[in-house]
């Protein structure tokens, strides 16, 4: 594997670029591992680096059916934040973000993570009382928070609808200084090269089927390209987590749903940061490319189909008429969608499942990019030990049954209104 | 843009309807105490890749509740009926009080 260095891009200039080697070994499917990962987005490569590199596990395959990061990896709209303020969500996804800050170099790999900062904004008087809540609750975590008044906004984000006519006014908003974006894709090369140098096989085109069963424990899978055995078998499918947990016999408290996002022509610089609208589901943030990315509400009924509808494409467009009246003159450029894995509580589970052998690792519903760090890191860790971290401790299964929900939004287990 | 044939209204855009989410989640007696069922019932679904039987309501037309069967890959509708038929969705569920 090439370091990556100013110096080795500037030796390869020279040489006129034709020195690079590959990334990653695409990999043959061995008959059997210590470990084996469905599912090649941002999480299980994650899970596979950080269990080669924190528990010394190398002897591990990620099986991926398409290409890695093909899934909602490579689909979403890129927003890393850690404003949360339940127990169990603020500790866990601040160590995402601290992670995050350390991960191009950690990887030798530029994910392009950049702490522009994120704007939750507020429409009324008690909106700005539970900013403030929320902000004091992120503060007492450790979390950066700072409440801003309405002129603070203004000064920040100019292009917002602050006219006497704005259908929502702007009251203020709770900024996160260091939250913001990272460039999907390089997420997955990253992990992949890390995974890939210390060992891990990562098996493209190789879709799980079902899995090997010996005495009502999981040993193995069987796939596209043959059956591998494993002594543990780890999911980290995303949308297809109820889809694989049913194969093992589970039923889970995940709905499977569709959620859009969208992309402008580019223009000039207008957005510095990324911004949510307080009255409606609707997303904002500029691309270096120039784009405007947009995302907004799912389509709300359950889907397995990675593309959109249109009435959700009116009313993202609508959303961001309201908020920034300059993209009526833009044209959307391109619209796409993923499959979330809609958790009962809007929260993930993280854990050893109930058949013995196989872990489970989903419901991260439409916020599991900003996720992919810590979710490796404690993935790796509870498959390594057979017990969780304290940072995923909370996210166990059977929370629904001792009513330990975690809960973020108090919305209540329809999954299509989270 | 899915369109669902509404058996008293005939084919409507989706939008005309609120969702209900999955129909073959059946409630447990209000005097059962357990709570395994409870949560299962409130909490766990089979959400298939394939055919859901699912609850609509067509909020803006007749107003009644249908039981929908649909695929989740392609979407297509395979069977529309009143949900009265059937069982009631499960916000409406009537249990006798003695
Ligand atoms: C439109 C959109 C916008 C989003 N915006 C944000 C955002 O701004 N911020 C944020 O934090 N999150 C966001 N998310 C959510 C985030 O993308 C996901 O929660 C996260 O990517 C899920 O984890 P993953 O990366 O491992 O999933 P994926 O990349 O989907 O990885 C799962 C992989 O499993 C593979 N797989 C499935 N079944 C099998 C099988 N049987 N055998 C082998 N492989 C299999 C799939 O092909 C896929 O590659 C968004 C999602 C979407 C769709
Ligand atoms: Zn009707």
């Amino acid at each position: 594997m090439t370091h990556y260095s100013a110096f080795s891009l500037f030796k390869e200039a020279l040489r006129g670029n034709k020195g690079w080697s590959r990334a990653w070994r695409d990999a043959e499917p061995k008959p059997a591992y210590d470990v084996v990962i469905i599912g090649g987005g941002g999480h299980g490569l994650a899970t596979a680096y950080y269990l080669a590199k924190e528990h010394g596990i190398t002897n591990v395959a990620v099986v991926e059916k398409g290409y890695i990061g093909g899934g909602n990896t490579g689909r979403n709209t890129t927003i890393v934040r850690s404003n949360y303020m339940i127990d169990g969500n603020t500790s866990f996804y601040e160590h995402s973000m601290k992670l995050w800050e350390g991960m191009s170099r950690d990887l030798n790999f530029n994910v392009m993570y950049s702490p522009r900062g994120q704007i939750n904004l507020c429409h009324s008087p008690a909106q700005m009382d539970a900013a403030m809540r929320r902000g004091n609750i992120m503060r007492m975590n450790g979390i950066d928070a700072e409440l801003l008044s309405r002129e603070a906004v203004m000064k920040r984000v100019p292009i917002l609808d602050y006219s006497a006519n704005a259908r929502f006014p702007i009251h203020g908003g709770l900024l996160q200084e260091r939250a913001g974006t990272a460039r999907h894709d390089a997420v997955a090369w990253g992990y992949a090269r890390g995974a890939s140098a210390r060992g891990v096989d990562i098996i493209q085109g190789c879709e799980v089927t079902g899995y090997q069963w010996d005495r009502g424990r999981i040993v193995g899978v069987e796939t596209t390209r043959g059956p591998i055995k494993a002594k543990k078998v780890a999911m980290a499918v995303a949308g297809h987590t109820s889809h694989m947990a049913k194969m093992a016999g589970l039923r889970l408290p995940i709905e499977t749903h569709v959620l859009q996002a969208f992309v402008t022509e580019a223009i000039k610089p207008v957005i510095d940061c990324v911004v949510s609208f307080g009255a409606v589901h609707f997303y904002i943030s500029q691309s270096d490319k120039g784009g405007l990315v947009l995302g907004g509400d799912l389509d709300g009924h359950n889907s397995y189909g990675q593309r959109g509808d249109l009435p959700i494409v009116e009313e993202n467009m609508a959303a961001a008429k309201a908020l920034v009246p300059l993209v009526s003159r833009l044209q959307l450029v391109r619209h796409w969608a993923g499959v979330m894995d809609m958790s009962m509580d809007g929260s993930p589970i993280m854990c050893k499942s109930p058949v013995e052998g196989l872990y489970i690792n989903g419901g991260w519903c439409y916020g599991g990019f900003k996720a992919t760090p810590a979710s490796g890191w404690c993935y790796a860790h509870t498959i390594a030990t057979e017990r969780p971290h304290a940072l995923n401790a909370r996210f166990t299964l059977d929370r629904f049954h001792r009513g330990y929900q975690i809960d973020e939004k108090g919305m209540g287990p329809t999954p299509w209104a989270h | 843009m899915l369109r669902i044939t509404c058996p008293y209204c005939g084919e409507r855009d989706y939008v005309e309807f609120g969702y209900g989410g999955d129909a073959e989640n059946t409630m447990p007696e209000l005097s059962d105490t357990d709570i395994g069922r409870w949560a299962d019932y409130v909490f766990f679904r089979n959400d298939p890749k394939g055919e859901h039987a699912e609850f609509w309501h067509h909020q803006h037309g007749c107003r009644q509740w249908l039981r929908v069967v649909r695929n989740t890959v392609t979407h297509e509708v395979i069977s529309v009926r009143p949900a009265s038929e059937t069982d009631a969705p499960t916000q409406g569920k009537q249990v006798e009080v003695a």
